[in-house]
C-alpha cells in the first residue's frame, strides 16, 4: 500500500488537476473577453456568461481544497511557499478577488439579461478580462518557482529572499504557458457551447492559435529547465520515462489540434483536457518526492493521525460530493455535451 | 512606519472583518429565500415567488464577494502567519478540510439555485435552496470551531515544546466550540434578518400598501427576530465559557482590574489602564458575580492575577463588548415591539415601528464586528491561547504595510461597489411595481 504521504500528495495533485480543467477554463473564458468589448462583443460575452455562470463558484473551490490539503498535510511546504512567494501569491489573490466580483457584478446586475446585455458600466468587462489574465499567470509563476528550486535559495537580502525565488526566465515562462493553456482549454470548450456558426468558427480559430502557442511555450519551458529547474530537467530529459512522457504529451497535443481543425468537437475537448493534464502530471512526477525543490519533500508532513483524518474526510467528501457535481454539470452542460447543436 | 506585526494584524483583522459581513449574509439569505419560496409553494401566491427571485438576484453578488474574500483568507493564514499554520495545521487542518467540502456543496447548489429556476421542478429548486442554507451553516460551524480552538486549545500533548499525539477530532467536542458556534449562528440570522427587515420597512414607508414589502417584512422579522431574542442568553453562556478558559479576556471585557468577591458589573465607561479605573461607568453592585456564577458573592479573578505583559488591550476589549451588548439588547427589544404589534394586528401600519426598524437595521452587523474584536483583541498577546504569541507567528516578510494598504484600498473599493450594486437592486424594486416584471428577469 502506498504511504499516507503519497496518497495525500496524490490528492493534492488531483485537486490541482480539477482546478486546471474546470477553474482554469473559466479563467480562459475570461481572457477571451479581452477581445469581446463593446457592442459587437455582446454575443461572445453572452456565450461566456452562459458557459461559466452556473459553475464557476464550484470550479473555484478546487483551489481552496488544494490549499487546505497543503497546509493541513504539509505545513513546512506551505510555510516556505507562502513566505518566499508572498509577492506573486498576493497579486494572484487580488486577481481572484477582482475576477469574481467583476463577473458577479456584470452578470447579476439588475439590468443584465441572458442575451449578454448588461447595464453595468463597461469597466466591469475590462476588470473581469484583465484579472482573468493575471491570475493564471501568477499561479503559473508560483508553480514554476516551486519547481525551480529557487525558493530554497539564500535569504540575505530582501531581493534574494522575496524576489529572486520567482523572478526568473523559467518561472515567467511557466506563467505565460499556464495562461496560454487555460485560454486554449476555454477556446476548445467554447466551440461546443455555442450554436451560432459564426461564434463556433471564431473560437475554433482561436483554439488553433492558442494551441500552437501552448506547444511553443511548453517547448521553451522544457528548454529552460536545463538552467532554470535542474531537478525537472533531470526528471523529464535525462530519464527514459521522462522522455517518453514528453513525447506522449506532445503527441496528445498534436492530436488535439487535429481534432479541433477537423471539427471533432467532443474528441477535441477530451484530448485538449488530456494534454493539459499531461503537462501538469509531467511536472508533478518529475518533481516527486519534492514538494518544494530541493528542500521539502512530501515526507515533511503532519503526523499520521492527522493524515488519517484528512484522507478519511477527503474520501467521504468525494463520495458525497461527486454525484452532486455530476448533477450540476448534467443540469447545465447536458444538452451541450449531447450534441444538441451538431 | 508601522511595524510589520501591526501591519499583519491589521490586514488580518480587515480581511476577516470584510469577509464576515458576506459570510453572514451567505448563511442567512438562503433561509430568507427558502422561506419565501416555501410560502409560494404553500399559497401559490406569485408575490412570494417574485420576492424569492428578487432576493436571490441581489444575493448572487454577495455570494461571489464572500467566496473570493474567503479565498484570500485561506491564503492569508500562510502569508501572514506561517508559523501559526505550521503548528496549528495538523490539529485544526481537518476542520478546514471539512469546511472545504461544505463550501463545495454550497457552491454547487448555489449554481443550481441561481440558474435553475426554469430547469428544475419547483420542489427540487426549493430543496436546492435549503441545501445552500445548510452548507453555509455548516461552514460557519467548522470555521468558528477553529477559532474556539485558538481560544481554548485541546486535542494534542506538548512534549519538549513540540505538539504531539494529535487528536484532530477533539476540538469539535470542546464546550467552547459549542457555545461560540451557537452564538455566531444566532448572530448571523439576527443581523441579516433585521437588516432586511429594515430595508423593507423603509420601502413600506414609501409605499404603505405594498403587499410585496409586507410579505418581505414579516418573513425577515421571523427569521431575524427569534434569534435576536435568544442571543442575550447565548451571550451569557459564552461569557461563562470565557470566564473558565480565558480569565484575562473576561477581566478585560468587564474592565475588572482587581480580584474580588461580589464583583460589580461595569456598564459603559472608558477604562484607564494607568489608574486602573473606569471613567463614566454605570456600576451594578455584585452584578458580575451574579451573572457569571449565579451567586452575588462569588469570587471573580481580575487583571491583577495576570502578569502585566499578558494583558490584552483593556479599553478596546471593554468598549467593544459594551457595544455588542447594547446592540443585542436593542435588537431584542425591537423584536419584542414588532411581535407585540403583530399580535395586535397590522404590523405595517405602525410608522414609528417602521422608522425604528430602519434606524436599527445595521446594529446586528455592528455587533458582529464588535464581537469579533472582543474575541480576537481580547485573546492578545496570544494567537493560540497560552501556547503561541502573535509576535512569534508573524511572517518574516518585510514591508508588510504594502499588502496591508493594497488590500485595504481594494476592500474599501469593493465595499463601495457592493453598496452601489445593492442600491441598484433596491431602486429597481421601488421603480417597478413588483407584480409585473420582477418574475421575468431572472428566468
Ligand atoms: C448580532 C450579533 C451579536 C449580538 C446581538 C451579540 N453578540 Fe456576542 N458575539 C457576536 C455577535 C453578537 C459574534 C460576532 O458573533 C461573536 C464573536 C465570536 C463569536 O463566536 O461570536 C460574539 C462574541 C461574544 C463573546 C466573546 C466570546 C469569545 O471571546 O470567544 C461574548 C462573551 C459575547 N459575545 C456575549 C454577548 C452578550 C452577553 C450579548 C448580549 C446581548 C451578545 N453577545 C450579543
Ligand atoms: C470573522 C470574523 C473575525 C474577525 C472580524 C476577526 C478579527 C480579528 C482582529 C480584530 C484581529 C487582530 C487582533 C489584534 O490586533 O489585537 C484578528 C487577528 C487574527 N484572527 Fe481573527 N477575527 C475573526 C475570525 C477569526 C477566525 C474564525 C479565525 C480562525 C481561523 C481568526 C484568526 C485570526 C488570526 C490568525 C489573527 C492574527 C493573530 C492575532 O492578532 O490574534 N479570526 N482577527
Ligand atoms: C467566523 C468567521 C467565518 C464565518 C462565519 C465564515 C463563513 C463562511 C460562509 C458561510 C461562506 C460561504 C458563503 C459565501 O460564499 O458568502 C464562507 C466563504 C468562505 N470562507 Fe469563510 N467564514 C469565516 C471565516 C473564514 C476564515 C478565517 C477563512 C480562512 C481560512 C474563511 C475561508 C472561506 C473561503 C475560502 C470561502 C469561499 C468558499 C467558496 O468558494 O464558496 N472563512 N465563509
Amino acid at each position: 500500500m502506498p504511504s499516507y504521504e503519497l496518497m495525500v500528495a496524490a490528492a493534492l495533485v488531483g485537486a490541482l488537476t480539477f482546478y486546471l480543467l474546470f477553474g482554469g477554463a473559466d479563467f480562459g473564458a475570461g481572457i477571451w473577453t479581452l477581445f469581446a468589448m463593446g457592442r459587437q462583443g455582446q454575443p461572445q460575452r453572452a456565450l461566456i456568461d452562459q458557459a461559466i455562470g452556473p459553475i464557476w463558484e464550484a470550479n473555484h473551490v478546487w483551489l481552496i481544497i488544494a490549499v487546505v490539503i497543503l497546509f493541513t498535510a504539509f505545513p513546512p511546504a506551505f510555510a516556505v511557499i507562502s513566505i518566499r512567494l508572498h509577492i506573486p501569491l498576493t497579486v494572484m489573490l487580488i486577481g481572484i478577488v477582482l475576477r469574481g466580483t467583476a463577473f458577479a457584478i456584470r452578470t447579476h446586475d439588475i439590468s443584465s439579461r441572458s442575451d449578454g446585455f448588461t447595464g453595468a458600466p463597461p469597466i466591469w468587462h475590462r476588470i473581469f478580462a484583465w484579472s482573468s489574465l493575471i491570475t493564471p499567470t501568477m499561479l503559473g509563476i508560483i508553480l514554476g518557482a516551486i519547481a525551480s528550486g529557487r525558493a530554497s535559495g539564500p535569504t540575505d537580502t530582501i531581493r534574494e529572499a522575496f524576489v529572486d525565488p520567482w523572478l526568473a526566465p523559467f518561472s515567467i515562462t511557466v506563467g505565460v504557458l499556464a495562461t496560454a493553456l487555460v485560454a486554449y482549454l476555454a477556446a476548445v470548450y467554447l466551440i461546443m457551447e455555442s450554436s451560432d456558426p459564426e461564434l463556433r468558427r471564431l473560437f475554433r480559430r482561436r483554439a488553433v492559435m492558442s494551441g500552437i502557442l501552448v506547444i511553443i511555450l511548453a517547448a521553451i519551458a522544457l528548454f529552460l529547465t536545463h538552467d532554470g529547474a535542474p531537478e525537472i530537467y533531470r526528471g523529464l530529459v535525462q530519464t527514459a520515462l521522462g522522455r517518453a512522457t514528453v513525447v506522449a504529451t506532445a503527441l496528445v497535443h498534436l492530436a488535439a489540434l487535429w481534432a479541433v481543425i477537423t471539427a471533432r468537437n467532443l474528441l477535441a475537448r477530451f484530448l485538449a483536457g488530456v494534454g493539459a493534464v499531461a503537462i501538469l502530471w509531467g511536472w508533478a512526477l518529475s518533481q516527486y518526492p519534492y514538494l518544494v525543490e530541493p528542500s521539502v519533500t512530501i515526507y515533511d508532513a503532519a503526523p499520521h493521525s492527522t493524515l488519517d483524518i484528512l484522507l478519511a474526510s477527503l474520501l467521504l467528501g468525494s463520495i458525497v460530493l461527486l454525484p452532486f457535481l455530476f448533477y450540476l454539470y448534467k443540469l447545465f452542460k447536458g444538452d451541450v455535451l449531447l450534441h444538441r447543436h451538431d | 512606519m508601522i511595524s510589520d506585526l501591526i501591519a499583519a494584524r491589521s490586514q488580518m483583522a480587515m480581511s476577516l472583518g470584510f469577509h464576515i459581513v458576506f459570510a453572514v449574509l451567505g448563511i442567512a439569505m438562503p433561509v430568507l429565500m427558502a422561506a419565501a419560496e416555501w410560502r409560494w409553494l404553500k399559497t401559490k401566491d406569485e408575490a412570494y415567488l417574485a420576492l424569492a427571485k428578487r432576493w436571490s438576484k441581489g444575493t448572487a453578488i454577495l455570494f461571489a464577494v464572500g467566496a473570493v474574500s474567503g479565498t484570500v483568507l485561506s491564503f492569508e493564514l500562510g502569508l501572514l502567519w506561517p508559523s501559526f499554520m505550521e503548528r496549528a495545521g495538523p490539529v485544526v487542518g481537518p476542520l478546514f478540510g471539512l469546511e472545504g467540502f461544505a463550501f463545495f456543496t454550497e457552491a454547487i447548489f448555489l449554481g443550481i439555485y441561481l440558474y435553475g429556476w426554469s430547469r428544475l421542478p419547483p420542489r427540487a429548486h426549493f430543496i436546492a435552496g435549503l441545501i445552500v442554507a445548510a452548507s453555509g451553516t455548516a461552514s460557519a460551524m467548522f470555521i468558528v470551531t477553529v477559532n474556539a480552538w485558538m481560544n481554548a486549545p485541546t486535542g494534542f500533548d506538548i512534549v519538549n515544546g513540540e505538539i504531539t499525539n494529535v487528536r484532530p477530532l477533539v476540538p469539535f467536542l470542546h464546550p467552547f466550540a459549542f457555545h461560540e458556534t451557537l452564538h455566531m449562528l444566532l448572530a448571523a440570522f439576527a443581523a441579516t434578518g433585521l437588516l432586511v427587515a429594515g430595508i423593507h420597512a423603509f420601502l413600506l414607508l414609501r409605499h404603505p400598501s405594498n403587499q410585496f414589502h409586507k410579505n418581505a417584512l414579516v418573513i425577515a422579522l421571523v427569521v431575524g427576530g427569534i434569534p435576536a431574542i435568544l442571543q442575550p442568553a447565548s451571550g451569557d453562556l459564552i461569557a461563562r465559557a470565557v470566564a473558565d478558559h480565558q480569565p484575562a479576556k473576561l477581566a478585560a471585557m468587564e474592565a475588572h482590574f482587581v480580584t474580588e468577591a461580589g464583583a460589580d458589573f461595569v456598564l459603559f465607561g472608558l477604562p484607564d489602564v494607568s489608574s486602573q479605573t473606569v471613567d463614566y461607568a454605570v456600576v451594578i453592585p455584585h452584578g458580575l458575580s451574579l451573572l457569571l456564577h449565579g451567586n452575588p458573592h462569588a469570587i471573580v479573578p481580575g487583571l491583577d492575577q495576570i502578569p502585566r505583559q499578558d494583558w490584552p488591550p483593556v479599553a478596546v476589549t471593554h468598549v467593544a463588548f459594551q457595544v455588542m451588548v447594547v446592540c443585542g439588547l436593542i435588537m431584542a427589544g425591537m423584536t419584542i415591539w414588532a411581535g407585540w404589534r403583530w399580535w395586535k394586528g397590522r404590523l405595517e401600519e405602525d410608522r414609528w415601528l417602521l422608522r425604528m426598524l430602519l434606524a436599527t437595521a445595521p446594529l446586528g452587523f455592528i455587533a458582529i464586528e464588535a464581537g469579533w474584536v472582543v474575541t480576537e483583541v481580547g485573546r492578545q498577546p496570544w494567537i493560540i491561547q497560552g501556547l503561541m504569541r502573535t509576535s512569534q507567528a508573524v511572517t518574516p516578510m518585510p514591508g508588510l504595510w504594502i499588502p496591508m494598504v493594497t488590500f485595504s484600498a481594494l476592500y474599501i473599493l469593493l465595499a463601495g461597489v457592493v453598496v452601489w450594486a445593492i442600491r441598484r437592486h433596491i431602486a429597481a424594486t421601488m421603480a417597478v411595481s413588483p407584480d409585473q416584471g420582477v418574475g421575468r428577469d431572472t428566468a
